[in-house]
This record gives structure tokens, C-alpha cells and sequence, in this order.
């Protein structure tokens, strides 16, 4: 995981997308993960927060084609490839969701308010889809 | 202060398309510079040339497009979004073999990328949406 | 750094504003605009949502949201603003975050 609190130089700044919706029912997790891809792509400092309905985006097994739908998953098992590294789930958005156990499709760094609470502090900007 | 404003969300579905365009009213009545005003998601619904807006309401396209042209707004919709929604300028009419096309010349077809540098170069990013 | 949140529906409405109120930080502003104004309507809901609050976020309306819905008593610890005051909002923050 990069340091979230180094200082940025002037173009390169600490972006943090929060994405909060579940899969399918809405195109945002798709258009927050493209903004993702975008930054990493431009070489700014991202960090992938997922939280509230978001974590569902995380579950493992989801079969996306029964509806015609695109599987995010494989696009999340490329993050690294993109220099995403720093991808989280807020802890209690997974428990309130039964969710603490569940098996993810990408490896995330589990985190709590505080935590994440910080992150937006450091944050030059942050998203929330 | 350098300002950009990004709007997801398509002219009266919702009120964040009105309230976005309030706020750059009063921004740049303040003395700020709307560094880019960007239309992502349903947002690029704003951009349409084609919409018709019922007589006893505000026509929001319009408006938009009046202010973009009065203080030269770099003003973008998002390729994506507006490929998947109708939203062509001519060139991609053509290139997906589309009868019309419909674009704000007041804009232009970009991508993500134009977010992202927008952001590293402005004071403030605020988007609005549903 | 501080920030500016941003709130455009009620609470009755998707998790947004609950999700938002446990990330305040001391310093930081909220804004209710558009729907999100119902959550500073005097009821006693609202009170019990509000009063666990960190004393130093600064809370706002935006008024011409307020005037649109009839809400003429907002709660009284809500400073309400106009479209220059969320302007200025903005730019005392040093980032804004939309919950929508």
C-alpha cells in the first residue's frame, strides 16, 4: 500500500473515490471505478473506498451475465495493474451487511471510521458516487 | 478561486442539474473562474441541443449553454457517458453510423482524462447530483 | 484540512446522510440542499439526529431550498445560506464532498 499522507507535487494530487452503491441496480460503480482508472492513468495518488451498498461490489461468485451485465470484478482483479493499490471496505458497512466473513473478489484493506475519516483528511479531493 | 463543477445528473430528473448551474451563476458572479464545467454520467443530458423544455419551466440546456457562452466555460461532456445516452457531436454521428447529431457546440466530447486534469489544476471541485 | 459535505436528500432516502455524519471531523461544514433540507426541519427525529454532532462542524441550509418546500422554521442551530454563502462555503473548505 503507498503512504496516503505523503504531500503531492502540483499535478499529482491525493484523489479518494468513495464508491457507495451496490452492483447492477445503478451504472455509478461503474462510472466511479472508470474514474478510478482515469487517475491512476494520469498518475495521481487514488485511494478505492468501498462503503455502504459498495461493498457488495466486492462479493465474490456474483454471475452477472444472468442479467446481462458486465462482471466489475475482472476490472477490479486489474486495479493493481493500474497502480491502484490502495483499495479499502469500510468495516462497518461490511458488518452491517453480514458481510465480515464474506469471501472478496480483490484483496482490500479492511478499515474503520477513523481510518477512513484520515484518508479523507489527506485527501486533495475526494468523490463519493 | 479556480472552480470545477461536475454534473451527473440529466436537466429536470432531478434538481442537481438546477442547482449546479445556480451555483456557477453565483461563483462567477463572486469573481471565481469555473475552471471546467464537467458533465459526466446522466449530466450529459445537458448538453443536448434537442431537448424541449415545457414552456413554464426554465430551460435548463438553454440556460447552460447561454452561461458556457457568456463567460467561455472550458466545458466538457464525458465520452462514455454521452456515447451510451445519444449525446453525439458529428464526428461520432459518423463513426457510429448515427442519423443525427446532437452536441452543444457550447461543448466537447471528451474523456475522464479532462476530469482529472481539471482537478489538479482547480482550487475546488464540487459535483452535484441524485 | 477541513471539508464541506454536502447533503441533497433526507434521511429517509438511502444512507447518505447517516454514512456522512459519522465522518465528520471537527472543523469540518455540512450543507443541506435541495431534499436533504427536510433533515433540518424541526421534528423530533431530526433533534435526536442532530444532537450527537461534533460541537465544531458548522451546519447549513441553503435557503432558496428551504423557501421552495415551505420549511419557514428550519432548526435554529442551521445557519442558512444563499447561493453566494454555498459559494463561499466552498471556497472556505479546502474540499467539498457531494453525498448524493
Amino acid at each position: 500500500m503507498t503512504d496516503t499522507s505523503a504531500p503531492p507535487s502540483a499535478s499529482h494530487r491525493r484523489l479518494t473515490f468513495i464508491s457507495r452503491r451496490a452492483p447492477f441496480g445503478e451504472d455509478y460503480p461503474r462510472a466511479c471505478l472508470d474514474m478510478v482508472m482515469a487517475a491512476a492513468v494520469f498518475d495521481q495518488q487514488v485511494n478505492y473506498v468501498f462503503m455502504d451498498d459498495g461493498v457488495h461490489q466486492l462479493v465474490s461468485g456474483q454471475a452477472p451475465a444472468a442479467i446481462g451485465a458486465k462482471d466489475l470484478s475482472a476490472q477490479f482483479a486489474a486495479l493493481s495493474l493500474y497502480g491502484v493499490e490502495n483499495v479499502f471496505a469500510d468495516r462497518q458497512s461490511l458488518l452491517e451487511r453480514g458481510l465480515e466473513n464474506a469471501v472478496l473478489s480483490i484483496p482490500v484493506d479492511v478499515i474503520d471510521n477513523a481510518c477512513l475519516q484520515r484518508l479523507i483528511q489527506d485527501s486533495d479531493q475526494v468523490f463519493v458516487l | 478561486m479556480k472552480i470545477t463543477v461536475v454534473v451527473h445528473t440529466a436537466p429536470w430528473s432531478h434538481q442537481a442539474s438546477a442547482t449546479a448551474l445556480r451555483f456557477c451563476q453565483a461563483a462567477l458572479k463572486a469573481g471565481h473562474v469555473i475552471h471546467r464545467l464537467f458533465f459526466y454520467y446522466d449530466g450529459v443530458h445537458n448538453t443536448s441541443t434537442l431537448a424541449v423544455s415545457a414552456q413554464d419551466e426554465i430551460d435548463i440546456p438553454a440556460e447552460w449553454q447561454r452561461l458556457i457562452r457568456e463567460h467561455e466555460i472550458d466545458t466538457v461532456a464525458c465520452v462514455s457517458s454521452a456515447l451510451k445516452r445519444g449525446i453525439l457531436n458529428d464526428t461520432e454521428a459518423a463513426r457510429y453510423e448515427r442519423t443525427a447529431s446532437n452536441l452543444s457546440p457550447a461543448a466537447e466530447i471528451s474523456g475522464l482524462g479532462q476530469l482529472i486534469d481539471a482537478t489538479t489544476h482547480s482550487d475546488r471541485v464540487v459535483n452535484f447530483g441524485a | 484540512m477541513s471539508a464541506l459535505h454536502i447533503i441533497n436528500k433526507p434521511q429517509s432516502r438511502g444512507q447518505a446522510l447517516r454514512s456522512c455524519l459519522r465522518l465528520l471531523q471537527p472543523g469540518d461544514a455540512l450543507l443541506l440542499i435541495e431534499d436533504g433540507v427536510y433533515a433540518c426541519t424541526d421534528t423530533g427525529e431530526n433533534r435526536l439526529l442532530w444532537q450527537n454532532l461534533p460541537v465544531e462542524v458548522g451546519c447549513h441550509a441553503l435557503r432558496p431550498d428551504l423557501d421552495a418546500r415551505g420549511i419557514a422554521l428550519p432548526l435554529p442551530t442551521f445557519a442558512l445560506v444563499d447561493d453566494d454563502g454555498f459559494v463561499a462555503l466552498v471556497c472556505e473548505h479546502d474540499k467539498t464532498l457531494s453525498w448524493f
